[in-house]
């Protein structure tokens, strides 16, 4: 695997020969229905007989706590912030998602550095610093990004888990109350998303539609991306 | 370079290997400043109350990478910079600091992480106005270091990078990747070599001729008259 495959220097160390698995990223804002297409996607890819790993999903064992009590006594300062991120990301990837790769899965990762690139520069960060901060970041294989409008968002949110503080940037104090904030903070991150998406080539996919339709989009996305893998037939047992 | 220092604050280092004896050097020149009636913040490298946890929950399941290691130590090192070291300097205090950027420009390229990409890490941080480099050869500071404790530790000694499975050896092959990354740093950061082999006494003589001619014609804070001039921890959080 030469450098190509990294944003920057990726990670000299190691001998990455070759990943024959997938990386297929969802990205986009909070509540626009990324965990539940996740969960859609396995299932149905599953069926199609690919080793599926959502490891990505979970916090790394090495920051979970650290990261948990930080935000919790909202004691990060914004660079610190961005560094603990990008330490919990970095151990997601070296020690989950690329092992997964090498063992020939289709990692399923919701949400990937983007969004955390995302929330620091919103929050003030150097782009430019930011951008480099993830040169060891593997190139997916493809990024669906999951575009919706802060009414929508903000729909599905109250009937669903509710508002919460660091979704409504609240440690920007864009606004007095929790909604205004929201609103906000989620169209200063779709904004970024956008630009993001241009630059780093995201397929965006309108999410303001049915969640089966939204599915089908995706789903015609993958099986180019998975053409030349195998699928496993009802005949091939025949 | 990093960028310049823009405070009415000093920043003064101190960078070398285990064993360089530059934490000695650094601790006298704490007390004479303080002598001379400066105001006076001392910061540590990995001191950080915010990662210290998962810094040592990784050190014992040894969970770390050299990419991981590099990012949380500078997440240490910027939790103390936004926190402590720029605050206080903005307010015009001098500022010791044993190890900064350069220990992990040694340390992590030593590990095997891009130079150029560790370097970026730390570009928020600023040059020091005075950046001592304690310079000592390999096997006077494994003496020093090997006399004064009866084991080394695990990424001390550099046992993830699999170079020797004698922890003493892997220890001098590793110490010796950041003499070699040090050296290179001297005229790239524009560090102040000095010699480590010298007596504790004669070392300090030339510290303190160095930060004198810095600090010359220059204030900072004034201390309150009857105030404690220690500057500790928690009056600043």
């Amino acid at each position: 695997m030469s450098d190509l495959n990294f944003y920057g220097a990726g990670f000299p160390y190691r001998n990455i020969e070759d990943l024959p698995g997938k990386l297929i990223v969802l990205e986009g804002s909070d509540g626009v229905g990324r965990s539940t297409q996740t969960q859609l996607l396995r299932h149905w890819l599953e069926d199609e007989g690919f080793a599926v790993s959502d490891t990505g999903l979970r916090r790394s064992e090495m920051t979970q706590q650290g990261l948990e009590d930080a935000k919790r006594g909202h004691t990060l300062s914004r660079i610190t912030m961005s560094l603990f991120y990008a330490t919990d990301f970095a151990d997601r990837l070296e020690n989950q998602i690329i092992p997964a790769l090498q063992a020939g899965f289709v990692v399923l990762s919701d949400r990937y550095f983007y969004s955390i690139m995302a929330r620091d520069i919103v929050r003030g960060a150097d782009p430019e610093w930011a951008r480099k901060l993830y040169g060891f970041a593997l190139k997916p294989d493809l990024v669906l990004y999951l575009k919706a409008d802060v009414s929508d968002l903000v729909t599905r949110l109250i009937h669903g888990r509710g508002l919460n503080y660091w979704e409504a940037g609240m440690d920007l104090r864009p606004s007095d109350n929790l909604y205004d904030s929201f609103l906000e903070y989620q169209a200063l991150l779709i904004d970024m998303f956008d630009h993001l998406a241009m630059e780093y080539g995201f397929v965006t996919i309108d999410a303001g539609r049915p969640v089966m339709d939204v599915f089908d989009d995706l789903q015609n996305h993958i099986r180019a991306l998975l053409e030349d893998q195998q699928p496993i037939f009802e005949q091939d047992f025949q | 370079m990093l960028r310049k220092n823009d405070t009415p604050g000093k920043l003064i280092i101190v960078e070398g290997i285990d064993g360089s004896g530059k934490s000695t050097q650094i601790d006298l020149l704490y007390k004479w400043l303080q002598a001379q009636g400066h105001s006076v913040y001392f910061s540590e490298w990995n001191s950080s109350g915010l990662v210290k946890s998962t810094t040592k929950r990784a050190k014992k399941r040894k969970l770390f990478t050299p990419t991981t290691f590099s990012l949380l130590q500078c997440t240490d090192f910027a939790d103390r910079w936004e926190n402590q070291i720029l605050p206080l300097l903005k307010a015009g205090v001098i500022v010791l600091a044993d190890r900064y950027a350069f220990t992990a420009f040694g340390r992590d390229v030593a590990r095997g992480v891009d130079r150029q990409w560790v370097r970026n890490l730390y570009s928020f941080a600023m040059q020091p106005d005075i950046a001592l480099y304690f310079r000592v050869p390999l096997d006077i500071a494994i003496t020093r270091i090997t006399s004064a404790r009866s084991n080394l530790k695990y990424y001390e000694a550099g046992m993830d990078l699999g170079l020797s499975e004698s922890r003493i050896e892997s220890f001098k092959l590793f110490q010796q990747r950041i003499l070699n990354e040090y050296d290179n740093m001297v005229d790239e950061f524009g560090l102040t070599v000095i010699d480590g082999t010298l007596t504790v006494q004669a070392q300090q003589r030339l510290v303190r001729e160095i930060a004198r001619q810095v600090l010359e014609g220059w204030h900072g804070l004034p201390i309150p008259e009857g105030s404690p001039q220690i500057l500790l921890q928690s009056e600043i959080q």
